[in-house]
């Protein structure tokens, strides 16, 4: 009990201060070998050919004769101007398709999240099963489900909503393929996977008892909706939609199938330029162009929505 | 299970400190722990202990420093090198694994074959021989505690450290694990290293308890001795409370100082300073609630001469059972706890009455008035701050 | 009146359904259509049925090579994204280093890139050095767009692991590469898998970046697009449906391995 009892606390020994350890530079190496290997991966394969398309964009020359650079910046602005009707349609039909995977996404997400049950890992599957069937096979499938004269055009023709779809420009006549509609119904159909998953995992992690405490405190179903569980989706929404734009506004295989020369998309054009017409520096500026374009409308979306956590 | 670990010894460490960045987690510290022995590091959230525990477990380099075990220098021992065994706080049981392959983990590490018995007896130790097969998240909160501390014992460390082991558990079952801990310790004899912020858990179980505050250890001593002869405002309101009364030194010679303050004269034992009390300096005198009386000021006479006394008028009461705990306001104090044990209770100490505080002399302490009065008390920024990142 | 509260407290559900309608009827469709036997080169419209194509879906020339190829190129195209994002993922979650914000936009800009800019770019690459096109083209350009999708796929996992588990390993004998192989990569495990499962679809059913740095070697998705041109052979239907069945078989078995292995975890 008395004070003279306790061990004696030295204080820190003062003869000299003792010199701090060092950790191995083999410890603080760690990391970077093991980035090492797919950093290298991404620079050369994915950086590097920026830096050559951008360099072939400002070349001139033939295929014969040989491609050099002459920093011709027109190519650009001649791009542009000859295929501005294509980048138009790109961003209109994949603005288009990526509401409409968000109007008919939502209400999916919502129901596996919190309505289906037992029935959750079934329709889960159910949704990511059609991934697992070439998706150039089930675009083709569309073909037979838009056929003219097949049964859901000679519906939406009982119903006379083609009469006005045809008004607006959207299809032509009494015919759905070959036409702007058939195009966004494809693009649509296409990518509610990638709109669909981030929505659901977004509203999983809400707990439900959100919704019994907003309905506590005065809030109708609808208010609930507007103010706590969209709010809280919000991550969904944002990672969807980028999900659902970048690869629809680059997209040519639904153009291609489903639509018309009057149809044709960007990455159509940049693709026979490339492919067929062998035109690498027109190619490569509507390359550049349209990764601005989406590199610009993302990176102001994500601002927008204040979500920078995306990845 | 029963024998005693006698190779080893102490855990010794000289001059350890760590630093992150500009921020000194732990102030360079010498410690000696001994053999066999139930060590408590006790404080509050980011005070340097669960750092201190890793720096032993080798599971943080020290900036400075030796760690000692015996004579052996482990500083620059990889942890799985080390025969030193951690409790983590919530545990860390591998999630993969059933409860009797997350005990035999250490020993197949070792390249131990038959584990069977040796797993087997452990779980006789802790009591959970029916649930080998399980997997850690199918047992409760204290079972999971029980196979941490199985997974960590059946490797005979010569040291345990435990990191808040009991930090996730309700109070009940936090009262019957630390007797359990304590049993096991005796059995097998291993020195046990607890860091905990809870001091009545670390007053229970330890033998000697290192009190910490901002990266240094204000005191170390056994339970009791830390409980009655604190050195700092700290310590004696971090551990259990104390009335700190600021008072002015009036006789400072001999065995006896004599102090007054807000008119009473109060005396207390020359050796219970913590520091040389000077004529007419100021000093900080302490007394812990428990052992002060109440007499109601019509039985003023009736308190023996020779007491220390103080007036005062109850301003607040409450009723806890065992005791009734009233808040007295004096002129030395404003809010002087004292705890009565309910044996007879006097009905007329009820708030507003006028009352005479009372007590032994010897059960006074004096501290240096140099510190805060507040440190260590709930309400004080040094307790409150955020852990640091372990 | 009750069919109209009916609906209208279902909406939700009902919509859903409708939208999932939407998502499967192609699946309908290809299935259906398989065991079609259709008049002139192309099968977009309903004849009779007949049980030829699933007799013989290798009966049309280059298809099942393709079919062999594509697989071929989606497993080493997995294995190898799947290691190298892996390595990336830890790196990124356990350890610090310079550039990691350079290093983030490096890993996230590839999925935030329309294909076809990829595709092209590749192209240039390939063509600037003189690469010869064909089955390693390709393979590189597939390891190189799925290693940022199992980069986040790994990376969610081994963020949500607790780090004691791993100091718990060292504390417990294990050294740094037995605490990976038997704490980390277990754990991680889960992760992993989501990440290769992602890689091997996209590369399976990639399209265009294939297309672009393919030359003339064709995998599934080329001889779809070219039959498409020239006349689609009922067999890729067949291939198609197959391919859905197993995959649903495959889910359906493992939540079915899952739930016996949460029963069968009783005390012994």
């Amino acid at each position: 009990m008395s004070v003279t009892d306790a061990p004696p606390l030295a204080p820190a020994p003062a003869e000299e201060p003792p010199a701090p350890r060092k950790a191995s530079a083999r410890k603080r190496l760690v990391p970077y070998w093991l980035l090492l290997p797919g950093i290298l991966w991404l620079i050369v394969f994915f950086a590097l050919p920026m830096v050559y398309q951008a360099s072939t964009s400002v070349q001139t020359g033939s295929l014969e004769k040989g491609f050099e650079v002459t920093w011709h910046f027109w190519t650009y602005w001649d791009a542009l101007t000859e295929y501005s009707p294509q980048f138009v349609r790109s961003l209109l039909y994949a603005g288009t398709a990526t509401l409409l995977c968000l109007l008919l996404g939502y209400p999916l997400a919502y129901m596996i999240a919190f309505k289906a049950g037992r029935w959750r890992s079934l329709v889960l599957v159910l949704v990511i099963a059609p991934f697992f069937t070439s998706f150039l096979i089930r675009t083709l499938a569309w073909k037979t489900i838009l056929a003219d004269g097949g049964p859901v055009v000679d519906v939406l023709n009982t119903l006379h909503v083609l009469d006005i779809t045809s008004l607006l420009g959207w299809t032509e006549g009494d015919r759905v393929l070959a036409t702007p509609m058939a195009v966004v119904c494809g693009l649509t159909y296409n990518f509610l996977p990638f709109m669909i998953l981030p929505l659901y995992t977004s509203l999983e992690r809400i707990d439900g008892r959100l919704h019994e405490a907003a309905g506590d405190l005065y809030a109708t179903p609808a208010t609930t909706f507007r103010k706590v569980t969209f709010p809280l989706s919000m991550p969904g929404v944002v990672s969807g939609t980028l999900l659902t734009f970048i690869p629809a506004s680059g997209d040519y295989v639904n153009a291609e199938l489903l639509g018309s020369t009057d149809t044709k998309m960007v990455g159509s054009v940049i693709q026979s330029q490339f492919l067929r017409v062998l035109d690498y520096p027109t190619a490569a500026a509507l390359s550049f162009i349209l990764m601005a374009i989406v590199l610009a409308m993302v990176t102001v979306y994500i601002r927008k929505s204040g979500t920078e956590d995306l990845v | 299970m029963t024998q005693k670990t006698t190779e080893g010894g102490d855990v010794r460490l000289s001059g350890i400190s760590k630093t992150y960045g500009s921020f000194t987690a732990v102030h360079p510290l010498d410690l000696t722990i001994p053999q066999g022995s139930f060590f408590a590091l006790l404080g509050a959230s980011g005070c340097g202990k669960t750092t201190t525990l890793r720096m032993i477990a080798g599971l943080e380099d020290p900036t400075t420093g030796t760690v000692f075990l015996g004579d052996k220098d482990v500083t620059d021992l990889q942890p799985y090198k080390r025969p030193v065994n951690t409790v983590f706080q919530s545990y860390a049981l591998f999630p993969h694994l059933s409860v009797f392959e997350n005990i035999a983990f250490g020993l197949r590490r070792r390249g131990i074959k038959s584990v069977k018995k040796q797993v087997d007896d452990m779980l006789d130790l802790v009591q959970l021989g029916d649930f080998a097969g399980r997997k850690p998240h199918q047992l409760s909160g204290g079972q999971q505690q029980r196979v941490a501390v199985a997974r960590a014992l059946i490797n005979h460390p010569q040291v345990l450290l435990l990191d808040e082991p009991l930090g996730a558990l309700d109070l009940k079952l936090r009262r019957q694990m630390q007797l359990e801990l304590k049993r096991i310790q005796t059995e097998v004899g291993i020195t046990f290293v607890h860091v905990t912020h809870d001091q009545e858990e670390a007053m229970t179980m330890a033998d000697q308890v290192a009190v910490m505050n901002g990266g240094r250890v204000e005191q170390l001593g056994a339970p009791a001795d830390l409980y009655e002869n604190p050195k700092t405002t700290f310590v004696a309101n971090f551990l259990g409370t104390s009335n700190l009364i600021e008072a002015e030194v009036v006789e400072a010679a001999g065995r006896e100082t004599v102090v007054t303050c807000g008119g009473s004269k109060l005396r207390l034992p020359g050796g219970r300073c913590a520091s040389q009390p000077r004529s007419g300096g100021k000093l900080l005198v302490g007394v812990r609630p428990e052992k002060v009386s109440v007499a109601h000021a019509d039985d003023a006479g009736t308190v023996a001469d020779g007491r220390n006394k103080i007036t005062g008028r109850i301003v607040a009461s409450s009723f806890i059972g065992v005791s009734t705990q009233y808040i007295v306001d004096s002129p030395a104090c404003s809010d002087f706890e004292v705890y009565v044990q309910n044996i007879e209770r006097d009905t007329r100490l009820v708030p507003g009455a006028e009352v005479v505080l009372h007590w032994n002399p010897a059960h006074t302490f004096g501290l240096d008035a140099d510190q805060s009065m507040l440190a260590g008390t709930v309400g004080d920024a040094g307790v409150e701050t955020v852990e640091e990142s372990a | 009146m009750s069919v109209l509260r009916w609906i209208r407290r279902n909406l939700v559900v009902i919509a859903g359904l409708l939208t999932l309608a939407y998502m499967i009827l192609p699946n309908i469709v290809v299935m259906v259509f398989s065991f079609n036997n259709p008049k002139g080169r192309f099968n977009y419209a309903w004849q009779e049925f007949s049980l030829d194509a699933w007799k013989d879906p290798c009966g049309v020339a280059d298809l099942c090579g393709s079919l062999s190829l594509s697989l071929q190129i989606a497993a080493w195209a997995t294995a190898g994204a799947t290691v190298l994002g892996t390595m990336i993922a830890f790196a990124l979650v356990r350890y610090r280093f310079r550039a990691r914000g350079a290093i983030n936009s490096l890993i996230f800009l590839p999925m935030a890139m329309p294909e076809v800019v990829m595709a092209a770019s590749l192209l240039t690459l390939f063509l600037n050095m003189g690469a010869e096109l064909g089955f390693w083209t390709v393979l590189i350009a597939h390891i190189m767009f799925c290693l940022s999708f199992v980069v986040t796929a790994v990376k969610a996992r081994v963020m949500s692991m607790d780090p004691r588990l791993e100091e718990a390993a060292r504390d417990l004998y294990a050294g740094p590469v037995q605490a990976f192989v038997r704490v980390t990569l277990p754990i991680a495990a889960p992760g992993i898998a989501a990440g290769a499962l992602l890689a091997f679809a996209l590369s399976f059913d990639d399209f265009i970046i294939t297309n672009f740095n393919a030359g003339s070697t064709v995998t599934f998705p080329m001889f779809v697009w070219g039959s498409a041109q020239r006349g689609t052979p009922v067999q890729i239907n067949v291939i198609g449906t197959a391919m859905f069945a197993v995959a649903v078989l495959m889910v359906l078995g493992g939540q079915l391995v899952a739930s016996r292995r949460k029963k069968s975890a009783q005390p012994q």
